[in-house]
């Protein structure tokens, strides 16, 4: 393994998670999809690297509880959400989407990681163009790259 | 075994919910949680403008429908519906039961004693400082703010409205996962220290206690695969006597339920897993074991608890202050940026009119009101974002001059603007919260159970 080469995936492409709030502290539960690669997200996905990730959107301090029964991590974002509840002036009052926002985190994996996740945590045809029908007009289709 | 079914997430939620959990298929008792943390503070303005009000009003009107189901199956309903006034939501409760031609035929638990609103002076002055559990603030300085003061109840006071045979149990706030394990414990006659046996009922309660949340709503594993939304099924626990139980739901309906939906419900508002506190015990959620055991049935046994702690948990509504929320749609071309110039107009406006604000949040709906700088720079070519303005502030008067400042810009401010046609942001009087504990002897001898017979 040491030898193999290492490739960026998404933590999207590994799991899946879901967010809540208790006060002004969000928490984002981030769930392996598959028991092989929980270690790899134990290993990279620390508090310190999810404090930097959120950079000034979180104001306090990060913390992380293991539940290995799971294959889960539990954070806690402290000071993430402006007051919280019904103080917050943000769209995000309650945390709901602190979840993909976390799950945008680039991970370093072996290639075969990689190959074996690619594309998960995303509709089986995002991304792709839809196959074009007869007739369909292509100048209306969106360029591949247009939100890249 | 035992089912416990959820048809209530919380209040606004799916109303066809519980109706379709009673028509489904067989359930034993039908548990629908009301409560979100500010919910009683709402429900305090309420009461204060009629004495009458104060309680979640859907409630009344589902009994009407289900109630001759729940008469002529056993079907029993436990329920926080009763908010900051339980025994007028039992009296509405009742009535409904008249109405479904059941009179005579049920009785209604109310479950009160968690009000602490008319004794706070006397808490305060005893000693009990409420201070704020996440700041650490003593609640004094605040006190002429504070609009609603209630203390989550474990499942003691329903078990017992239970035991003197209620078909219906109407409680103010208590927790939401004793609405699924105080069912449980009457049943099972669990003792009071079977501690690991509640801890696997608070755990039935956490699945159940957000609806759909837990079979196959929300759910971020492969959304689009999950069927039939539309209808979707609310959880349903089988629960045995030994604590061990299934997740599943009614197999006519739309939704799922996997180790993935019941995973991400579990780690829902979660803090410290290992020490998940409820009035009754304090559950290990790290010991959870999950199996897929067929088709939408889950698993779950191995929970481990432990005592519970001395003090009850305290939820506090208090006045913080005015917001208001203006938004305006730009187009494209150079859509952010449009929406950017006509937000620093808004501020330059503002602070030449002396108006000051605690906070003013700018946010590009369609761009970062989601992931916030994570999103990067908006592309030039975007083809439209919605300009999203929030403020806050002390000052009512300053909220509402901020309300009449968004129109304006329409005609003032930056080209290609629309969406303006809601009219002016309304003012919002803030309700925080504040959540404190509380010795439990100060509280416990304070409960009672009274009946309502229809």
């Amino acid at each position: 393994m040491n030898q193999e080469p290492l490739t960026t995936v998404l933590l999207l492409e590994l799991a899946h998670a879901r967010s809540g709030d208790k006060g002004d502290t969000a928490n984002v539960g981030v769930i392996a999809y598959e028991e092989e690669d929980y270690p790899l997200i134990l290993e990279q996905v620390t508090a310190t690297r999810v404090k930097e990730h959120f950079g000034s959107m979180v104001k306090g301090a990060v913390e992380r509880f293991r539940l290995d029964n799971l294959h889960a991590v539990n954070f806690l974002l402290h000071g993430a959400l402006d007051g919280g509840g019904t103080v917050s002036l943000m769209t995000d009052a309650q945390g709901k989407v602190f979840s993909t926002a976390l799950l945008r985190m680039e991970l370093k994996v072996p290639a075969k990681v990689a190959r074996r996740v690619r594309g998960r945590g995303r509709i089986p045809t995002a991304g792709r163009l839809p196959p074009a029908e007869p007739g369909a007009r292509e100048d209306l289709l969106p360029p591949a790259d247009a939100y890249e | 075994m035992i089912r416990v079914a959820s048809g209530q997430g919380f209040w606004g939620d799916d109303l066809e919910a519980p109706v379709r959990q009673v028509e489904g298929g067989p359930i034993d008792y039908l548990m629908l949680d009301y409560l979100a943390e500010v919910t009683m503070s709402i429900m305090q303005k309420q009461r204060s403008r009629d004495a009458a009000a104060g309680y979640a009003r859907d409630f009344a009107g589902l009994m009407e429908r289900i109630f001759p189901a729940c008469v002529e199956r056993g079907i029993k309903v436990v329920t926080n519906a009763g908010g900051v006034n339980p025994r007028e939501c039992a009296r509405a409760v009742a009535a409904a039961g008249q109405r479904a031609g059941v009179e005579g035929r049920a009785r209604i638990g109310v479950v009160t004693g968690d009000d602490l609103m008319d004794r706070l002076d006397h808490l305060l002055a005893a000693g009990h400082p409420l201070g704020n559990m996440d700041t650490g603030e003593p609640l004094l300085p605040i006190r002429d703010q504070v609009r609603s003061a209630n203390v989550y109840l474990g499942a003691r006071p329903i078990v017992e409205s239970l035991a003197r045979g209620a078909l219906v149990v109407v409680t103010g706030r208590s927790t939401d996962t004793a609405l699924t394990y105080a069912p449980l414990m009457h049943e099972f006659g669990w003792a009071r220290d079977a501690y690991d046996l509640q801890a696997s009922g608070v755990v039935a309660g956490h699945i159940n206690e957000c609806g759909a949340q837990a079979s196959g709503g929300n759910c971020l594993a492969e959304w689009w695969a999950v069927p039939d939304l539309a209808q979707v099924g609310f959880p349903i626990i089988e629960a045995a006597p030994d604590g061990t139980f299934v997740v599943t739901k009614h197999p006519g309906l739309g939704g799922a339920v996997t180790l993935r939906t019941v995973k991400e419900q579990i780690l829902y508002e979660m803090g410290d897993p290992a020490t998940y506190v409820t009035p009754d015990v304090t559950a290990d959620f790290t010991t959870i074991r999950l199996s897929e055991e067929g088709p939408d049935r889950v698993g779950v046994r191995g929970i481990r608890g432990r005592p519970p702690t001395p003090f009850l948990k305290v939820s506090i509504a208090y006045a913080a202050g005015y917001k208001a929320v203006g938004t305006l749609v730009y187009a494209w071309p150079d859509a952010a940026a449009k929406a950017r110039a006509a937000a620093a107009i808004l501020r330059q406006r503002l602070d030449r009119l002396g108006l000051t604000f605690e906070r003013v949040l700018v946010e590009l709906v369609g761009w970062d009101s989601a992931h916030g700088t994570l999103a990067g720079d908006p592309p030039p070519d975007i083809p439209e974002v919605q300009l999203r303005v929030a403020v806050r502030s002390d000052d009512r008067g300053a909220v509402e001059r901020f309300s009449r400042e968004i129109a304006p810009l329409v005609l003032t401010g930056p080209p290609s603007v629309t969406g303006f046609a809601g009219g002016r942001p309304r003012v919002q009087e803030i309700m925080a919260y504040w959540p404190a504990l509380i010795d439990r002897s100060v509280v416990e001898p304070g409960l009672s159970v009274d009946f309502v017979e229809v």
